[in-house]
């Protein structure tokens, strides 16, 4: 997968490491979430409604002001986390599915 | 006197002089912003360990920017400063804020809403597409976190903020593979006079123009968007107009797009501000008087009430707080007031020019083809909403809302609002008035289930 | 002089139960025209929970309840449309705060088999065992595998698109501000002064009915309340049935059902007031609060998700939660079918059905005693 944003300035920060999807990715101190994960990968989850309608299918996020909700990932716990708007933190563990997918056999 | 409940929400410009004139009045208002810094878009500031100088960052507006900050740092003793913080409602002279998973409901006596404003967007064939982003977007990327939104980006959309963005992103070092501006050059000449109002912005704006050109990117204006092409796994691939009679391709993995701004009026509209159609931008906007009184103790300032810019959102800022301190029954520099009114109906006239050189494309926007998505949270295509009209024989917004769910999904038809009601006029052969308006829902923005009060 | 628009039957109010009956009457051959303020299936028949449920209901109910869901079973074929009817099932819960709702859900249980609706009574741990998702403050459930729910902003509607292509004349944005008995017929009019004649008269004007029966003399006090209603954003189905409290206190009546696209659909607890003059409803985010205090208790895992939008309805409420079915006590040729006190979508369909045989054929096998406007004359 390669990375869809591209660092122009500010690359003289410290490195954080997160998994996503359980793969361990490394970002920089102060990137968002979302920063953190475009430049490792391509997208941030999936339109829900692929299945639907055809040409919709993997998202990376729209407006990255916090008002669109395009962004919106999730923690190992269940946890949402609104890519655009969330600093990274060190040992984040991310998933780009949600995790409902396995409700039926949450106790 | 120090009794007097005010909020403001919003630390962007018109936040930070309206709690400037509350404090001044001996108040200490409630200043509200979900940011986790304050400074609002223009002025958005990257988080703190980050290098770059105001300079840098804001260009011909560093100036500006560093006053805002530096005045609203010198405020925080005289103020209760909530950052990181939604709101989600307005109730019953309640503000419901949000803040780390729990709730609480404030009261006022004078709300002043300073929310500032979104990108206004028309619906392209595969805008759905992982690589596209708003043009606002695009440009926060760069400020704040000091990216380009993709390796090779094309600029789509109209307004000053286009070129801006273009710009920043040249001077970055970033690839801008065209920047393709829906308006024809001419409406521009057009506007000139009206763009006079603002001699030294509209000069910023031809050296803009300038820098493109000399750093070689293609700016075709005129254009008819196609297609933004790309697939459901990688994203964004290129964008296909039609220019001047020929169709024309750039390949690209990003795409920022936008026409102008308009106003976050979710929190106006649930304190139940009424709204009016303004026919010039083809939206409706919320109604205040000059001062930025929207009645039931609500004022408005900044971009929030009406897009007249960074500049003026400064000034109605100021006025709006100055207005809800004179209903509060506190004495206001009659001056002042004046000054800043006229300054005021100067960033009008500009304003009324930048919407007819950059006018919002909604023939466009009205042809959208059937396949497209219009509403990129439910994924409604352009064929379903038109069906909800032709066929279920919804006749205005709020009803082709319920039969298409065009406007129910997660953004609260913040991005999809404008373009569907130009649909469902454009189906019905009516004017775009009598579609209506999309009444404003709680919550302002989603919030968890998991949500708790904290002030029982 | 302006022309008088006759017709066998004017129906008041475009809702669920106007559009419905509608349909029936054209069925039965008789002309009708429905009137309807707005646009018809906005108010409540459109912003309601859309529970399908007979569950629940007074016993003696249940004949009309299943009357409706025969309705709903039809519906595609009825109504040409999809109204995303699901009999995808109804569980009732009590919470372990109130043990003694166990022996009044054995109760109706036996009671309702009686009158055809089967109810398997469970355990919290088989509850838990099917629906893991259920919470540890579940006590007990009562499951209906026969009851579902649609989406209310299609339903009314579509029962009126049925009724137009039958011929009846659905008249939208026309307000009755004014409705008489001259001679033998009813002569109503419209707020811009159109006009409209017909021997029978129903009125299905939801929380509004109470001033129109004003008109003819029938003091019915309605109270406008406006439910709670919230929906989050979508996660992949995994929720068949619609869930719900059974409690007395009302801010712990929490509901919630999933619908085929993902939506999780909350409501319940306190409802607020509504305003139907001036058409308003609005959602207290009190109320919001102790709908999802309750819904964590009765699901917690639906703690994490957001909500994307809240809203409400006006509805109509009866002082004894029963609506009022059947012939005014005062007129003859009017009809009254309103006051559904916030459980009038599932019965909606039965109701038209029942209301226009009664104005047809003059009588209804579906007991109606207990909707009579006379409990109210003092
Ligand atoms: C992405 C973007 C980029 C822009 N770039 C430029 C530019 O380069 N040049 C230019 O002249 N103009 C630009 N604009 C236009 C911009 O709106 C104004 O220039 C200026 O920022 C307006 O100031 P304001 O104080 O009215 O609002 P803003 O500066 O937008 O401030 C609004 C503040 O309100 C807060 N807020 C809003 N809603 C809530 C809520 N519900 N709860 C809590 N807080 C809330 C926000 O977090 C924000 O901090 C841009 C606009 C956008 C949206
Ligand atoms: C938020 C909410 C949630 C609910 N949840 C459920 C549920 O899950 N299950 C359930 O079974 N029930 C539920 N209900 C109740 C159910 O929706 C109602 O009982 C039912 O829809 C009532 O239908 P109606 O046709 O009587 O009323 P309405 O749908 O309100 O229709 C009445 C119509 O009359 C029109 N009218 C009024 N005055 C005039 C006039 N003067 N001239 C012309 N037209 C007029 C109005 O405009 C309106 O369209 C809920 C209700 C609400 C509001
Ligand atoms: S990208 Fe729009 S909310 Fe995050």
């Amino acid at each position: 997968m390669s990375a869809r944003f591209r660092r122009l300035v500010e690359t003289d920060r410290p490195q954080v490491s997160l998994t996503v999807d359980g793969v361990s990715v490394t970002a920089l101190a102060g990137d968002t979430l979302m920063v953190a994960m475009l430049t490792n990968g391509d997208a941030l989850r999936s339109s829900e409604f692929s299945d639907l309608e055809p040409t919709d299918g993997r998202r990376a996020g729209f407006c990255l002001m916090g008002a669109c909700q395009d962004c919106w990932v999730w923690t190992a716990q269940g946890e949402r986390l609104r890519a655009c708007s969330t600093p990274v933190q060190g040992g984040m563990e991310i998933s780009t599915h949600q995790p409902e997918a396995t409700w039926a056999t949450i106790a | 006197m120090g009794d007097h409940r005010v909020i403001i929400v919003g630390a962007g410009p018109a936040g930070v002089r309206a709690a400037q004139a509350v404090v001044r009045a001996g108040l200490r208002p409630i200043v509200i912003d979900e940011a986790a810094r304050a400074g609002g878009q223009i002025y958005r500031r990257p988080p703190e360990n980050f290098q770059r100088d105001h300079e840098a960052l804001y260009g011909t507006e560093a100036a500006r920017a560093r006053a805002i900050h530096e005045d609203f740092a010198a405020l925080l003793p005289h103020i209760d400063y909530r950052p990181e913080t939604l709101v989600w409602n307005v109730a019953e002279g309640h503000v419901w804020a949000a803040h780390e998973g729990e709730t609480q409901a404030i009261p006022y006596d004078a709300l002043i809403v300073c929310s500032g404003a979104s990108d206004r967007v028309a619906p392209i064939k595969g805008w759905q597409a992982a690589g596209c982003y708003s043009l606002g977007g695009a440009q926060i990327a760069l400020k704040a976190q000091g990216c380009a939104i993709g390796h090779r980006v094309i600029f789509l959309g109209s307004g000053p903020l286009l070129y801006l963005a273009a710009a920043q992103y040249v001077k970055a070092g970033a690839e801008v593979a065209a920047v393709l501006d829906t308006s024809p050059f001419w409406l521009r000449v057009k506007a000139a006079p009206k763009l006079a109002a603002m001699p030294g912005l509209l000069w910023q704006g031809m050296k803009l123009l300038g820098d493109l050109k000399r750093a070689g990117v293609p700016v075709l204006t005129g254009v008819t968007p196609v297609e933004i092409e790309g697939d459901t796994q990688s994203g964004v691939s290129g964008v296909t107009v039609r220019h001047k009679g020929a169709v024309k391709h750039f390949a690209g993995d990003a795409v920022a797009m936008g026409w102008h701004v308009k106003p976050e009026a979710q929190i106006a509209d649930l304190a139940r501000a009424t709204f009016a159609f303004d026919p010039a931008t083809r939206q409706w906007l919320p109604q205040t008087d000059a001062d930025g009184r929207a009645g039931n103790a609500l004022y408005l300032g900044g971009d929030g009430a009406r897009v007249l810019g960074a500049r003026s959102a400064e000034v109605t800022g100021e006025l709006a707080a100055m207005a809800a301190l004179a209903d509060l029954g506190l004495t206001v520099d009659a001056d002042r007031r004046r000054w800043l009114l006229a300054e005021k109906a100067n960033y009008a006239t500009f304003a009324k020019g930048l919407a007819q050189a950059f006018p919002w494309p909604h023939e466009l926007v009205a042809a959208i083809p059937d396949e497209a998505i219009v509403c990129r949270c439910e994924a409604v295509t352009a064929a379903n909403l038109r069906a909800s009209v032709n066929t279920a024989h919804a006749q205005e917004a709020n009803r082709a809302k319920a039969f298409s769910r065009v406007g129910m999904g997660r953004c609260q038809g913040r991005y999809c609002g404008h373009a569907s009601a130009e649909i469902i006029a454009a189906a019905r052969s009516v004017s775009l008035e009598k579609t209506g308006r999309l009444r404003g829902q709680a919550p302002i923005k989603p919030i968890p289930v998991s949500l708790k009060r904290n002030d029982l | 002089m302006t022309q008088i628009h006759q017709s066998d039957v004017a129906i008041i109010g475009g809702g669920l139960m106007g559009c419905s009956a509608a349909l029936f009457l054209r069925q039965r051959g008789m002309s009708v025209t429905l009137l309807e303020t707005d646009k018809v299936g906005r108010q409540a028949s459109g912003t309601n929970f859309g529970n399908v449920r007979r569950q629940g209901r007074p016993i003696f109910q249940l004949p009309l309840a299943n009357r409706a869901i025969r309705i709903w079973r039809d519906s595609p074929q009825l109504l040409g449309a999809d109204v995303e009817y699901l009999q995808s099932g109804h569980i009732r819960v009590c919470f372990r705060n109130r043990p003694e709702n166990i022996g009044k859900m054995e109760e109706y249980a036996a009671l309702a088999r009686e009158e055809g609706l089967d109810l398997e009574l469970m355990s919290a741990n088989a509850l838990r065992e099917k629906f893991p998702w259920l919470g540890p403050d579940v006590l007990a459930g009562s499951y209906s595998a026969t009851d579902g729910h649609a989406n209310p902003r299609l339903a009314a509607p579509a029962f009126a698109r049925a009724a137009a292509r039958l011929g009846a004349s659905i008249v939208e944005d026309t307000k009755i501000v004014h409705a008489e008995k001259v001679g033998e017929d009813f002569r109503l009019t419209a707020e811009d002064g159109r006009q409209f004649a017909a021997p029978i008269l129903l009125i299905t004007a939801g929380a509004w009915a109470g001033k129109i029966a004003g008109w003819f003399g029938e003091e019915i006090p309605l109270t406008p309340r406006a439910p709670t209603m919230s929906v989050t954003e979508p996660v992949p189905y995994a929720i068949a049935p619609a869930v719900g409290v059974m409690t007395p206190d009302e801010v712990e009546t929490v509901y919630f059902r999933q619908v085929a696209r993902g939506n999780i659909v909350l409501g319940g607890s306190t409802r607020a007031q509504s305003y139907p003059d001036d058409y308003r409803s609005y959602v207290l985010p009190q109320n919001t609060m102790t709908q999802f205090q309750h819904l964590r208790r009765l699901a917690p895992a639906l703690a994490n998700l957001q909500v994307i939008r809240v809203w409400s309805g006006i509805e109509g409420y009866t002082d004894d939660a029963l609506p009022i079915m059947g012939p005014s006590a005062k007129v003859s040729g009017l009809f009254h079918a309103f006051g559904f006190s916030g459980s009038g979508f599932q019965i909606g369909p039965g109701v038209g059905e029942t209301m226009a045989e009664l104005i047809a054929t003059g009588a209804t096998d579906i007991p109606l005693e207990h909707y009579a406007v006379t409990r109210f004359a003092k």
